[in-house]
């Protein structure tokens, strides 16, 4: 009723989509894998800050990856994901041609995004790959855009390239100063909010103690401010509760509810307890991983 | 006269199981299943009423007579066929329906003495079949070139998928996770519904030429609209209660507590009891504390002690006769060594300085008179609070409706507490040409009655497909 009918040129048809990886890069380092995926009927309904969760096997845990740039022409997602633990080595491994065994998606709320002027997109390591989709669509509506993003050296800056071209400013910083401004991306923005008063909305994704003070940062200067946040997930559906975060003293599923949120309202401490609870266990398994 | 005389001769016959100390180490099944003889000899327990009460305690009425006395014969195929012709997955429901409060419940011999072992008659029979070579599987009648989806792959869209393909429709299943069965899956543990049975039965459905595809959100993929413009001519919404439901009180975020639902998928689905040969790690401590009376909280417990836990308790806030798990279920829990705290609740959890839940601050309660429904209502009693200390907390205090689906679905209609609102008979729902059935409608009940709604809505979809009069419509 309310839905629009699709374009008949959109309508892949619906057959289990192959989930083949067409095309992989590694950056920073091999910190960070970017890998084109196919998953045509999923390019076609992605927004942004919408994600997927994948397998890598029968026996892989889900895990959840942003959509960084979807292709509905071509049927392909792009995702950025960083090395950090047994499945994303697993990942990094693949090469291009084989398969991931599930992908489902696309999960979360899209943001709303609208026109409403000076929108500061904070970007923080990988998060510069989540911020990367919201960018796009609010440049699609004309806002002006400052991008800040960092990393801490030059090499493991990601997307400076592609953000560059989406923002009118553009602000790089590293924690050694190889490249851009030396310092946190927290610092330039708190510079920038001194001098420039006509900020409307600040979006910030990266680690949880970057958004915790980005969010400190803009209180303040009262500018609403969105994050992005990536809580431990299972089913991405809603089903298990594992997700949930307390923002504005009301429990939400990041997955279904998210995973964006009004920045301000998120109890960030009780969201960084909550990350370490698998630890332990993690590193086992890494340990008994083949590679 | 000569049968009833020798049935009454014959006590019900035991289900050898597993016994406690190996089965609390492994998440092998605990019943094992009659053998031949035993089940013929139980199955000549039945005096074959005239007017079978049994029937009528079964929500998809089974010729319960006609199967048990086939099995008395040794003719264990056509027995099953005979469950077939209601049931599309015996070898489920031998295992997990509460027959103590439906068709054994109503069976002659129970006021006596103990009453026919119907369900362990009906999982001999479909085990049986299974031992046998594929017998020749029924064949759906010719096709009739309509199209219809099934949103959900738990036992009430299985039903709906199987009863349409037999009738010649076209069904594509449309399941959120990755492998299709609902709660069969990700919810019942293995040791007492081995996943093998439940995809042997989604094989069954495939070779009938369902297709099945896993990894579709409706409501993300496509809307429900969007499936009418892809040439679907119904739909049915069979998505479960698929939302944990937690108590909103302090401490209940702290590491260490998690759903039911969470730690189940965890070990059922994501095969968190073979880490770290799986990926996804599942947590368990010391000392478990499981908060419910259900089944889920039954299988919560008894998971977590096969996961290694030294002592698990239930805490139930009503008392022993008041729980809703099937009395089997507790009566192995209470073998295995699970402590059950009756007339307790919990009201607040405490922490240690990394944050994980070290003790729960409980209150005991008290029973009220039953209200008009007969139910007992619970009321704490004040200053009985009692901190007990425990590492994992898994809350299973029930489920609510799962919005994914109903919020992109604007002209569904829902009743104050989220669940869809269907037609008692139909499952048609306010949408034209959508129906539903299962939790979604009910809210957290029963396998079989799942079921019973698939199949009704089978009925009602088929007519609408062929237009046969009568036809539910909204208009
Ligand atoms: C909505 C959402 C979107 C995400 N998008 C991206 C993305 O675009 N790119 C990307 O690189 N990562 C993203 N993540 C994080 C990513 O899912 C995790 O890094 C991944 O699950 C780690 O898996 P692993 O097996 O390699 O590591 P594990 O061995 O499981 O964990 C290793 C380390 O990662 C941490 N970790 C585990 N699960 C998560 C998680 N869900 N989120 C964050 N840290 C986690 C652990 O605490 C541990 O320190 C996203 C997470 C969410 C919830
Ligand atoms: C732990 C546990 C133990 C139980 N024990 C028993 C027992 O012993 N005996 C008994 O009779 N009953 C038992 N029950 C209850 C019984 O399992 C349920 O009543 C029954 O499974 C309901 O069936 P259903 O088909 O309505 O939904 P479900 O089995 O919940 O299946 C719904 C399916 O729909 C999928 N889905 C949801 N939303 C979407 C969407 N938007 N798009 C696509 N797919 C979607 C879900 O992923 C799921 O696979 C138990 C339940 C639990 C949780
Ligand atoms: S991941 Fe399970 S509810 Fe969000």
């Amino acid at each position: 009723m309310n839905s629009k009918k699709e374009h008949p040129c959109q309508q892949v048809s619906i057959s289990e989509d192959s989930y083949t990886i067409i095309e992989k890069e590694q950056l920073a380092k091999r910190t960070i894998c970017k890998m084109i995926i196919e998953a045509p009927l999923i390019a076609r309904k992605a927004r942004a800050g919408q994600f997927i969760i994948l397998r890598v096997n029968e026996t892989g845990e889900r895990v959840p990856m942003t959509i960084t740039e979807k292709d509905p022409a071509k049927g392909t997602i792009t995702i950025y994901f960083q090395v950090v633990g047994k499945t994303t080595a697993l990942m990094r491994n693949m090469k291009v041609g084989e398969r991931f065994k599930d992908v489902v998606g696309p999960l979360g709320q899209p943001d709303e995004i609208e026109k409403i002027g000076k929108v500061v997109m904070v970007g923080g390591g990988t998060g510069t790959a989540v911020l990367y989709h919201i960018t796009q669509a609010y440049r699609a509506l004309d806002n002006y855009l400052v991008g800040i993003i960092g990393a801490r050296d030059k090499d493991l800056i990601i997307l400076q390239k592609e953000m560059g071209a989406l923002c009118d400013e553009l602000i790089v910083t590293t924690d050694d100063g190889s490249s851009g401004q030396k310092g946190l991306v927290t610092e330039a923005l708190n510079n920038y909010l001194k001098t420039s008063h006509d900020v409307r909305l600040v979006w910030a994704i990266g680690p949880l103690a970057m958004m915790k003070a980005v969010s400190a940062i803009t209180r303040p200067f009262q500018i609403k401010t969105m994050v992005s946040l990536n809580p431990i997930m299972v089913d991405g559906t809603g089903m298990c509760g594992c997700c949930r975060v307390t923002v504005g003293g009301k429990i939400r599923f990041a997955c279904v509810d998210g995973p964006s949120f009004n920045g301000h309202l998120v109890d960030y401490d009780e969201l960084l307890k909550r990350k370490g609870m698998y630890l332990n266990q993690e590193r086992e398994s890494l340990l008994f991983s083949v590679r | 006269m000569e049968q009833k005389t020798q049935a009454e001769k014959i006590n019900r016959q035991k289900m050898p199981e597993q016994n406690v100390s190996s089965r609390i180490r492994n998440f092998d099944e605990v019943p094992l299943g009659y053998d031949p003889q035993t089940a013929q000899r139980e199955a000549s327990r039945c005096i074959m009423c005239k007017n079978p009460k049994c029937v009528e305690g079964c929500p998809v009425e089974i010729d319960i007579p006609a199967f048990v006395k086939l099995i008395k014969e040794g003719k264990f195929l056509e027995a099953i066929y005979k469950i077939k012709e209601k049931n599309a997955l015996p070898a489920v429901c031998g295992r997990v329906c509460p027959q103590e409060d439906q068709c054994e419940k109503m069976c002659l011999l129970g006021l006596k003495g103990e009453p026919v072992g119907i369900g362990n008659l009906e999982r001999f029979a479909a085990d049986y079949e299974y031992t046998q070579p594929l017998a020749e599987v029924k064949k759906p009648t010719s096709p009739t070139g309509h199209k219809a989806a099934v949103v959900g792959s738990g036992p009430s869209g299985l039903t709906v998928a199987a009863d349409l393909a037999l009738l010649g429709h076209e069904v594509t299943i449309f399941e959120a996770l990755h492998e299709p069965g609902g709660v069969l899956i990700y919810g019942i543990p293995e040791f007492r519904l081995p996943k093998a049975i439940v995809k042997r039965e989604i094989d069954y459905l495939k070779s009938l030429g369902v297709k099945v595809f896993n990894n579709m959100i409706i409501g993300k993929i496509f809307t429900v609209d969007e499936l009418f413009d892809r040439g679907f001519e119904a739909v049915y919404l069979g998505v479960g209660a698929g939302l944990p439901v937690f108590m909103g009180i302090p401490g209940e975020n702290l590491n260490g507590i998690l759903s039911a639902n969470e730690f189940l998928s965890r070990v059922n689905l994501m095969k968190g009891y073979e880490f770290p040969d799986t990926d996804t790690p599942v947590y368990v401590g010391n000392h478990v504390a499981v908060i419910g009376g259900g089944n889920v909280a039954m299988d919560c417990a008894r998971t977590s002690l096969r996961l290694g836990a030294k002592r698990v308790t239930v805490l139930y806030r009503r008392s022993r006769r008041e729980m809703p798990a099937r009395l089997d279920e507790v009566i192995r829990a209470e073998e295995e060594g699970i402590i059950f705290h009756y007339l307790t609740n919990p009201i607040r959890y405490l922490s240690n300085e990394q944050n994980w839940v070290k003790a729960i601050e409980c209150i005991r309660m008290e029973l009220a008179e039953p209200d008009e429904s007969g139910r007992r209502n619970v009321i704490p009693i004040a200053g009985s609070e009692q901190t007990i200390e425990f590492d994992t907390v898994l809350v299973a205090v029930g489920a609510g409706a799962n919005p994914v689906l109903s919020s992109t679905t604007p002209d569904l209609k829902l009743n104050s507490r989220g669940y869809y609102i269907a037609d008692p008979v139909t499952g048609l729902t306010s949408k034209p040409r959508v129906f539903a059935g299962g939790d979604i409608v009910t809210g957290s009940a029963t396998v079989i009655s799942a079921m019973g709604a698939g199949r009704r809505s089978a009925q009602a979809i088929h007519k609408m497909l062929m237009g046969i009069q009568d036809t539910p419509t909204t208009d």
